[in-house]
């Protein structure tokens, strides 16, 4: 069936395709073990983290299975017991952000597509790259270690005293995390270094792609950010082997210094998650409506801000825990503030769009899905920034509602849809563009019926991270856990075209999309040094102008 | 494919990746092929280096926050605490540490201006400043073992004076030696890195690998030094002057 | 490279000179931790600690004459330090009650002959 393209012919301009590329360059797995090329570490890391996501994926849909009937019982039997429930529930949701979701674009679609967009031939530093991966690899195996040895139960967020006080494996899952951090800040200085020294002759900051900004942005925050959730983990550990006295009422310490130095980090983790996810967007939405970014200072300029001003809400995670009142004013006021640079963004994307000539390929259909979905998720936040709902929502089934909507429906749909854009770039080859659309409606349709219930869930009781519930939930718990298993299909049918593809010959032009960036100026895939010469940038970014031809 | 360059950004957590040298000194030989210019190259590795000393100051600052919010909670427990710390140790300490930061800078200007036998020399009185420092804080670690003041619930000091009504000392003794020794020792962990990274430089500079055109990792590894300097510049007065 | 090594008797100079600085100001400081100021021995302390730094910064790291995106860098460490501390604190300080909660305090009870008059507790944070 032929591919909607955004061409007359795709082919037109390129050069014939190069015997070798980047994949095939070396052979052998110790090539690839060994590797320094910032394409080979970043499909490494997309399988690494795509695997995790399929773990943790699993994990929720038992929890979305238990959570079908009040009796927890799947044909007569009792699924799973309470003290399973609570480590299933944590395991999926420290799978999902410390192993899937705050590596992904980083760690896989970054690594592969930052230095072709500055047109160079590597990131600063390709040795620490392939460390970052093996930091992962080593965070992976000892959070798969303490899933053997017993699990933890204390919900992703670790709170005090129970994660100081429970006998489960939560030394192993703490160095598990203390691990994945240093993968993350280590590439977070690998892509700061990379962006300041490593443009393409002509590239000034305003000419970057911003994508770049936005990779960037998030950069800053892994570096300032996840050290503190380093030695967070440190306190954790040493609280519970010698009980130094940081965080145990008992002996003098406060459990909320816990929760200002867990969410100290794990707020800008959020924006580690979002501006990223954001960042592909940005690419998406212009070259899929032909038309110049609007406002392309602004966009840049929110990344940023939304990078800095991440850094001084962390309370309100915390507005019930025993926070002052002084604080919990404060960090609800700057909350509101936060929201802004997103509100710029979403305008941004829509008046590009706005007059634009839209083609509704897969990618387009997931950044489409990413305004609405983030819409909602970042207007939720909002209910849950002002103190008064706040009381009443918080730690219900609306705060899991909102945040998926953020981070599944943001970053999640976003991934998807870079995946599929650079899918091409990546691999050489098309993905089937018919059920590409099938399986992003299933998503679509899947996720809302998942999650969309959950918000009246939570605005109607139902507490988070309980394993019973009153018999009046149940119908929403139902069609909830209907919703996980077409979203489920949806997502188990992407990860089969895309494979399926790889079967194919390469096939795939240079630039399948129109795009306007470096990286579509290279073969696909490229090869093994990115670019036979180092290009020059020409033109302003996302220049959709037509060309005119000069006179002789 | 890649030729087989010197690793231009010591990895502070060990010597880790290196992956072979070639040890004749010449600086094309230590030129990435994915930067341009040698300048560059450098310019990069230090922006590296300073983003990596950022984290430390974040990770570090973690425990200076966690012992100043300890020290609001017990500041009479803390004041008495820190009268078993040897204010005259910690003093010679801190200015052993600078005199290693002087000899450190001197063994970078020394690279940089192709004095070999200097750099060297710079370099192992680094080394032996490192080693005293370490040596009189197991003077100080043993004289805290000898009179129980160990973290957490090791703590086993009598004739602490703050007492809580039911009789118990205040648990506020043992949260300070638990951060006094949380640390100190992670300051020592990073000296004894420290040692390691200097002991490698001291090696290749005495190979006759650095000169002018090219002194990277002599600069690399004085910035974490310095920083380590700059984590006890505010370790001293906090544990051991502020009463 | 960036650095300047045109005159390095001069640069061993001024290494000199920030050493001598820097023990005296350490002199200084063990010595003002002798006298009693009050509340304001911390400011003392630490204000002379970040002199310190300050000059090991700028003069053993060459931030003084290195390129600005590396101070940028430093200063941005301590200043996301400083935003931490501060809000932390803000909370800290708010708290109506620093005392432990569940653990016997110092303080004396309030004697018992005086109940009718006793305010009524601060309400529970939960």
């Amino acid at each position: 069936m032929a591919q909607a393209l955004t061409h007359s012919d795709p082919h037109l301009g390129d050069r014939p395709r190069p015997a070798k590329n980047y994949l095939n360059a070396t052979t052998g797995v110790w090539s690839w073990m060994s590797t320094v090329d910032h394409k080979r570490i970043g499909v490494m890391y997309l399988v690494a983290v795509t695997s995790a996501f399929f773990v943790g994926g699993m994990f929720a849909l038992l929890v979305r299975l238990t959570l079908l009937t009040p009796s927890h019982k799947l044909f007569g039997k009792v699924l799973i017991d309470a003290d399973t429930y609570n480590r299933v529930f944590t395991l999926h949701g420290a799978i999902m952000v410390f192993l899937f979701i705050i590596p992904s674009v980083p760690g896989s679609l970054a690594n592969f597509v930052l230095p072709l967009m500055l047109g160079a031939k590597d990131v600063a530093f390709p040795r620490l790259n392939l460390a970052s991966f093996y930091l992962w690899c080593g965070g992976a195996t000892l959070a798969v270690a303490s899933m053997i040895f017993g699990a933890v139960d204390t919900g992703w967020t670790f709170y005090t005293p129970y994660s100081t006080t429970t006998q489960n494996a939560v030394g192993l899952m703490t160095m598990a995390v203390f691990t994945l951090g240093f993968s993350s800040i280590f590439t977070g200085l690998n892509f700061i270094a990379t962006t300041h020294k490593l443009r393409a002759p002509g590239m000034g900051w305003f000419d970057m792609p911003l994508f770049v900004w936005g990779t960037y942005a998030t950069a800053i925050i892994q570096v300032l950010a996840t050290p503190v959730l380093g030695i967070t983990m440190v306190l954790l550990a040493l609280e519970r082997t010698f009980n130094i006295g940081i965080f145990d009422p008992k002996i003098g310490g406060d459990p909320v210094l816990f929760q200002h130095f867990f969410w100290f980090y794990s707020h800008p983790a959020v924006y580690i998650m979002i501006v990223p996810g954001m960042a592909i967007i940005s690419e998406i939405i212009p070259t899929f409506s032909r038309k110049t970014i609007f406002g392309y200072k602004a966009i840049a300029y929110s990344s940023v801000a939304l990078a800095l001003l991440g850094f001084l809400v962390w309370g309100h995670h915390m507005f019930v825990a025993g926070q002052s009142e002084l604080a919990t004013v404060v960090f609800s006021a700057l909350t509101f503030l936060v929201a802004i640079p997103s509100g710029v963004k979403l305008f941004n994307w829509l008046a590009t769009m706005y007059k634009g000539n839209i083609s509704l390929e897969t990618p387009m259909l997931y950044g489409i899905s990413f305004i609405l979905l983030f819409a909602i998720g970042g207007l939720t936040g909002i209910f849950l920034g002002a103190l008064s709902t706040d009381v009443h929502l918080t730690d219900t089934y609306f705060v899991v509602a909102h945040f998926h909507y953020v981070m599944m429906g943001g970053t999640v749909i976003a991934f998807i849809g870079g995946v599929h854009y650079w899918w091409p770039k990546i691999t050489g080859r098309m993905y089937n563009e018919k059920w590409g659309r099938i399986a992003c409606a299933l998503v679509f349709i899947g996720f809302n019926m998942t999650f969309l219930t959950q918000f009246f869930l939570g605005s109607k009781g139902m507490p988070r991270r309980y394993y019973n519930y009153l018999d009046q939930y149940q119908p929403l718990h139902a069609f909830s856990t209907f919703g996980s298993w077409v979203l489920g299909m949806g997502l188990f049918i992407t990860a089969a075209y895309l494979l399926a593809s790889l079967r194919k010959p390469m096939d795939a032009p240079d630039n399948p999309w129109g795009g306007t960036t470096m990286e579509w100026l290279t073969s696909s895939p490229p090869i093994e040094h990115n670019f036979e010469e180092q290009p020059v940038l020409e033109h302003e970014p996302y220049d959709y102008r037509p060309k005119v031809k000069k006179h002789a | 494919m890649s030729t087989s360059t010197v690793d231009v950004h010591p990895d502070p957590h060990g010597p880790g990746d290196e992956h072979g040298h070639d040890g004749h000194g010449h600086d094309d030989s230590h030129h990435q092929h994915h930067f341009t210019t040698m300048e560059q190259q450098f310019d990069t590795s230090k922006i590296g280096m300073w983003l990596f000393l950022a984290t430390e100051v974040l990770l570090f600052g973690g425990l200076f926050v966690g012992f100043g919010l300890m020290q609001a909670r017990f500041p009479g427990e803390f004041k008495e605490a820190h009268e078993h710390l040897q204010r005259p140790l910690g003093a010679l300490n801190t200015v052993v540490l600078l005199i290693s930061s002087w000899t450190m800078v001197m063994g970078v200007l020394s690279a940089r201006t192709n004095q070999r036998k200097k750099l060297v020399i710079f370099l192992l009185l680094t080394i032996l400043c490192a080693c005293i420092f370490l040596g009189v804080k197991y003077f100080e670690y043993s004289h805290k073992y000898e009179e129980g003041l160990l973290p957490g619930h090791y703590y086993k000091h009598v004739g602490d004076k703050i007492h809580d009504a039911s009789g118990h000392p205040s648990p506020g003794y043992a949260t300070f030696f638990s951060f006094y020794f949380m640390m100190t020792g992670l300051h020592g962990i990073h000296i004894l890195v420290g040692i390691i990274l200097l002991a490698w430089i001291a090696v290749r500079g005495n190979r006759g690998e650095f000169n002018s055109s090219y002194y990277t990792p002599v600069d690399l590894v004085g910035l974490y030094w310095h920083l380590v300097d700059l984590i006890w510049i505010y370790l001293f007065p906090l544990y051991y002057l502020i009463t | 490279m960036s650095e300047h090594t045109h005159n390095p008797k001069a640069e061993a100079a001024v290494y000199a000179k920030t050493l001598v600085t820097l023990l005296i100001l350490t002199a200084i400081t063990v010595g003002a931790s002798y006298i009693n100021f009050g509340a304001f021995n911390v400011v003392v302390a630490l204000t002379i600690a970040t002199i310190k730094a300050t000059l090991v910064a700028l003069f053993f790291m060459h931030l003084l004459h290195d390129k600005p995106v590396n101070g940028l860098i430093a200063s941005a460490g301590f200043l996301f330090l400083g935003l931490f501390l501060m809000f932390t604190l803000l909370d800290f300080d708010s708290r109506e009650n620093l005392q432990p909660r569940n653990l016997p305090t110092v303080i004396a009870p309030p004697p018992a002959a005086a109940p009718a008059t006793t305010p009524a507790p601060a309400p529970e944070h939960h």
